[in-house]
């Protein structure tokens, strides 16, 4: 009965933290002429460089917020879009199948997005 | 009102008679327009010398039984508090409030309405039964919490502001800017402790949960009430309700009686009852 009120409150926890991480990439990758992180951009250059990416990569700080603003972003976007088809007015059958397709996909980029930051990390620490 | 007419003014209004009629159709009358006539001035004078089966509700004719809400030149008014000149047009246009089922011509079904509205338990929730049901005294209460809900009280239901909602008009399971703003009003009386009980509906998909804040229903509302805002604060107390931070209160005391209950010298008794 209350699960609106539940799903409302992580769906804007989960604005926050993308508010908060995105502003981090942000940073990190289009402000690093005007604040200067030290130690994320050691070969110098543009941020995406290769060395300067695979600098990063060795930091588990980033593979963690990786996956903290992957998560976020998913719930975020596939709950609002969960609003706007719910919005169509659909019948309760197809709120049900929209709401397993979304949480399938939803677990499904998880994983794999989770994984891709896990194997970045290993493997970079590996080199 | 001066009875000499000013001019002549076009009705077109939307009819629909489910009797007789397979769908709504619009039907033209004009007028004597007389100065300081309202849209209902003018449908009464449609009534009595055009159109005698055209219906309507109206109570009051002052704005404050919220009866003869209706959709004028495309906006949701009450047709007793609108001025044909305020209009600014040579035709009214007058169809039923729309996002609702029309019961005949002008003649919106307002149930819906009020069964959310009902479901949402507007009226005081307390423990003290005996005290709700047998009042000794006024319940406590100072200015500045009367103030948290005070706007709120002057809605009168007349559903205006449901059918301006674009919510409301699309999403049959959203409760409406009223049923809301009303569970809003009576969650902020400190009076009241039935915040968790409605939280049982408000917390589901019938809860403001929906609402875009388009602000068409305080924009629409003729009390100038302000229902997007009631939306936008329930919102935020169901956030906090869910993270446990909302504060809690108990509902407020029995206010003792400045006198201990015994009347002052020199006020003489009321009169005896006549009903």
């Amino acid at each position: 009965m209350m699960r609106d009120q539940k799903l409302w409150t992580w769906h804007i926890a989960a604005g926050a933290v993308i508010l908060i991480f995105l502003g981090m990439h942000m940073t990190v990758m289009h402000l690093d002429g005007v604040v200067r992180l030290a130690g994320l951009n050691p070969a110098g250059g543009h941020p995406v460089d290769w060395a300067n990416v695979a600098a990063r990569a060795k930091i588990a700080f980033f593979p963690v917020t990786y996956v903290i603003l992957l998560g976020a972003a998913l719930f975020h976007g596939l709950y609002g879009l969960r609003n706007i088809l719910f919005e169509l007015n659909p019948r309760r059958v197809v709120k049900t199948m929209v709401s397993i397709v979304l949480m399938v996909l939803g677990i499904g980029l998880f994983a794999y997005g989770a994984w891709a930051a896990v194997a970045s990390f290993t493997l970079a620490r590996a080199a | 009102m001066s009875t000499k007419p000013t001019g002549e003014v076009s009705y077109r209004i939307r009819r629909f008679n489910p009797e007789c009629d397979a769908a709504p159709h619009w039907e033209s009358y004009t007028i004597p327009l007389l100065p300081g006539m309202t849209v209902l001035d003018g449908l009464w004078r449609i009534k009595e010398t055009l159109a005698p089966d055209l219906s309507w509700r109206s109570s009051c004719r002052m704005g404050v039984c919220g009866s003869c809400g209706m959709l004028v030149n495309g906006r949701p008014r009450l047709a007793c508090n609108t001025q044909i000149t305020e209009l600014q047009s040579d035709t009214v246009v007058v169809a039923p409030l729309p996002n609702f089922d029309i019961v005949r011509d002008l003649v919106p079904d307002l149930a819906p309405m009020f069964a959310a509205h009902q479901g949402l338990l507007p009226f005081l929730i307390r423990d003290d039964v005996a005290e709700r049901e047998s009042p000794t005294a006024e319940f406590w209460q100072s200015a500045h919490e009367l103030e948290q809900y005070l706007q709120f009280t002057y809605c009168i239901k007349c559903a205006c502001c449901m059918a301006a909602c674009p919510t409301f008009a699309t999403d049959a399971l959203y409760s409406g800017p009223m049923p809301l703003a009303q569970a809003h009003r009576y969650n902020n009386d400190t009076r009241d402790g039935g915040f968790a009980e409605r939280t049982q509906v408000l917390g589901g998909e019938a809860g403001p949960w929906r609402c875009h804040y388009a602000g068409e229903c305080s924009r629409v509302c003729p009390k100038g009430v302000d229902p997007a805002k009631a939306i936008q604060l329930m919102k935020r107390e169901l956030v906090l309700d869910y993270l446990h931070l909302r504060r809690k209160y108990r509902p407020a005391l029995v206010a003792p009686k400045p006198t201990g209950g015994k009347r002052r010298e020199g006020i003489a008794d009321a009169p005896a009852r006549t009903v």
